[in-house]
């Protein structure tokens, strides 16, 4: 496809997009506003994780999509075939092969390095939204530190179920300064977040903003003393490969109740296997 | 046995290849040329270009086709083909006072220098199924007369002489741009405008309507509505001059709305403005009520707390391709965060369940 821009996005854009992210990593878990493209995929479907990798990709780099944990979701394969198309960059399925990941809701099992980028696709970026929706007053919570209203959230979880009732977009705690959505990733993925080796960037295309942690970054998830944080995950093994490490995704076999749990991270899981590890559902 | 969710490729490629043939529908029915779209599906092809902000008729044409009918889709296709246009400047101000009016009528005079006219409008039809159409869509050629060039001064200016409407002063700042910069609060009323004249038109209407229902009544009447084209000049520095670079057909509606005074304003007529690509009256006309009621603050109004009122719920939530893609996502895979759920679901239930054995047991 020649009649578009490597990457899609024209290189003005690329750079606004840039300035952005540096801005972003210059002040780790701030959301920078930025002015989002229409993409020629819908709001809500990775625009923002589209345009920060266009943005940071070069022609050298190998770049892996997964959604969900998994290389071959249909929106994965649809935003992977994207860049094969308009950068025609290598994509890999192989966490340790890739230069950048694009990731929806997970981060991969496997440590990422120093010569890795990892590209978070976030809905809504601002972890105050659901306690107050209007965004001129979340900007100010945020410059002012004010962040009470998370913790009585938080609190009130505790005091009425006896957990804090958040599994997924667990929100943390970046530098000791601002409160961040790490995106809807499970809160088993949190702990990973925080002094990871890889740059992450988190890119929001409908609400327009992008935020970032720096390599080696501390990150940690509200909690109170009595009521650490605590990752979690189905307490069982991958069927496939026998993991007793990954995030699991339980897979309905029949009508009968039949249940069986594989690892969310694909290409993990086939490592595993392909290196002789075998689960108890494994053919 | 579990199957692994291989093939989504696959998939993906069948997918849209049984799209392309349900579009094209049953091949013994003559296929849609982009010529027809564009002359008998006008009010369509004018709401793309209006949402889809790009004023090109033969684009929005192929969009409408190439999405079935399905007008937010083919909004979608021309924001996304827009956003690839390079940009090589900005027009002058349009002069919608000098527009060739097809359409100009005023509900508040009888009659004013201009005259009203009624144009192309579906208003007084009766709503009775042409069953004729079904078989011979030919018509009779409509009646003609001499037209006597004039000038159509806008209506708001006769009571501007009179002092009886707030002034709207020239202001040469640049406005801001939508679609370069990302929108922030407070958000002025050239944003505003903005945001509005590409909003989704039902979700204007409804709020629109809202606001004659009492949420924020602002007392409305249409002082004008004028549909037609206007040149469209752009300075060429070259040049040094501004030049006539094509012509666009809009509708402008200006309401004049009651306002008995605030603590600030003196008692006088208030402005609302809409002004929206094409032949789209109803858009129009919703886009100048919204407006003023968004204007509650600088004219010293009580915020009675109405959804059109509230400039952050109005904008942030009028796009439709914002809106139709956030909505649509969660159709994508979850597995990953409703997993989590269930887990803790599970573990809610199981101690709130073992609470209540215990209590039994008690």
């Amino acid at each position: 496809m020649t009649d578009y821009n490597f990457a899609y996005l024209d290189e003005q854009t690329k750079r606004m997009i840039r300035r952005a992210i540096l801005k972003g990593l210059a002040i780790p878990g701030y959301q920078v506003p930025f002015a989002s493209r229409e993409m020629p995929m819908p709001y809500g479907w990775g625009t923002g994780g589209v345009q920060v990798s266009a943005a940071v990709l070069t022609p050298d780099d190998t770049f892996k999509v997964i959604d969900q944990g998994a290389d071959d979701t249909t929106n994965a394969v649809s935003i992977r075939s994207f860049f094969e198309r308009t950068a025609g960059v290598e994509t890999t399925t192989a966490t340790t092969e890739a230069s950048v990941i694009q990731t929806r809701h997970r981060i991969p099992e496997e440590p990422l390095t120093e010569d890795q980028i990892l590209v978070y696709q976030v809905p809504i970026p601002e972890p105050l939204r659901f306690l107050e929706p209007r965004e001129s007053e979340t900007r100010k919570m945020h410059s002012l530190e004010e962040y009470g209203l998370m913790h009585v959230k938080l609190y009130e979880d505790i005091s009425r179920h006896g957990h804090i009732a958040t599994s997924y977009a667990y929100p943390v705690k970046v530098e000791g300064r601002y409160v961040m959505d790490p995106s809807p990733i499970p809160k088993f993925d949190n702990p990973k977040l925080s002094d990871m080796a890889a740059i992450q960037l988190f890119g929001a295309g409908r609400e327009q903003r992008i935020y970032a942690l720096p390599p080696y970054t501390q990150v940690v998830s509200l909690d109170f003393e009595d009521h650490p944080f605590e990752a979690s995950k189905a307490d069982h093994l991958c069927g496939l490969c026998d993991a007793t490490d990954s995030y699991l995704d339980e897979v309905i076999m029949d009508d009968q109740g039949g249940r069986m749990f594989v690892c969310s991270d694909t290409d993990y899981c086939e490592a595993r296997r392909a290196a002789g590890h075998k689960g108890k559902d494994a053919a | 046995m579990y199957v692994a969710v291989k093939g989504g490729e696959r998939a993906i490629e069948s997918a849209h290849a049984w799209l392309a043939e349900e579009r094209r529908g049953d091949t013994d029915v003559a296929e849609l040329n982009i010529p027809q779209i564009r002359e008998q599906l006008k009010l369509a092809v004018d709401r793309v270009m209006a949402e889809g902000s790009l004023y090109d008729p033969d684009l929005a044409a192929l969009a409408i086709k190439q999405s079935r009918g399905d007008l937010i889709e083919a909004i979608f296709l021309i924001r996304a083909y827009r956003t690839t246009l390079p940009r090589f400047g900005a027009s002058d101000p349009v002069d919608t006072g000098a527009m060739a009016c097809d359409r100009r009528i005023s509900a508040t005079f009888k009659d004013l220098p201009g005259g009203q006219v009624l144009g192309p409008t579906f208003d007084y039809t009766h709503r009775l199924l042409d069953f004729k159409l079904a078989a011979d869509g030919e018509v009779p050629a409509a009646p003609t007369r001499e037209s006597v060039p004039r000038d159509v001064p806008h209506v708001t200016e006769f009571l501007n002489q009179e002092g009886l409407i707030e002034e709207a002063p020239l202001d040469d700042t640049p406005p801001p741009d939508l679609t370069r910069e990302p929108l922030e609060m407070p958000a002025d009323r050239a944003l505003r405008l903005q945001a509005l004249t590409r909003a989704d038109e039902g979700f204007t209407l409804g709020l629109a309507y809202s606001t004659q229902r009492g949420y924020a009544r602002n007392h409305a009447f249409v002082g004008e509505l004028r549909i037609g084209a206007v040149a469209v000049e752009m300075d060429i520095p070259e040049l040094g001059f501004a030049i006539e670079i094509g012509e666009v057909t809009l509708t402008e509606c200006e309401t004049v709305n009651q306002f008995t005074g605030s603590k600030t304003e003196p008692p006088q007529f208030t402005r609302g403005y809409g002004l929206v690509f094409g032949q789209s009256e109803r858009k129009a006309i919703s886009m100048a009520l919204v407006d003023r009621a968004l204007r509650w603050e600088e004219l010293g109004e009580d915020n009675v707390g109405a959804p059109a009122q509230d400039t952050e719920f109005v904008l942030y939530h009028a796009d439709n391709i914002q809106a139709t893609g956030f909505l649509e996502h969660i159709k994508l895979p979850h597995y990953v965060d409703f997993q989590s759920e269930l887990e803790l679901v599970r573990k809610l239930r199981r101690e709130a369940g073992a609470d209540q054995v215990q209590e039994a047991a008690e």
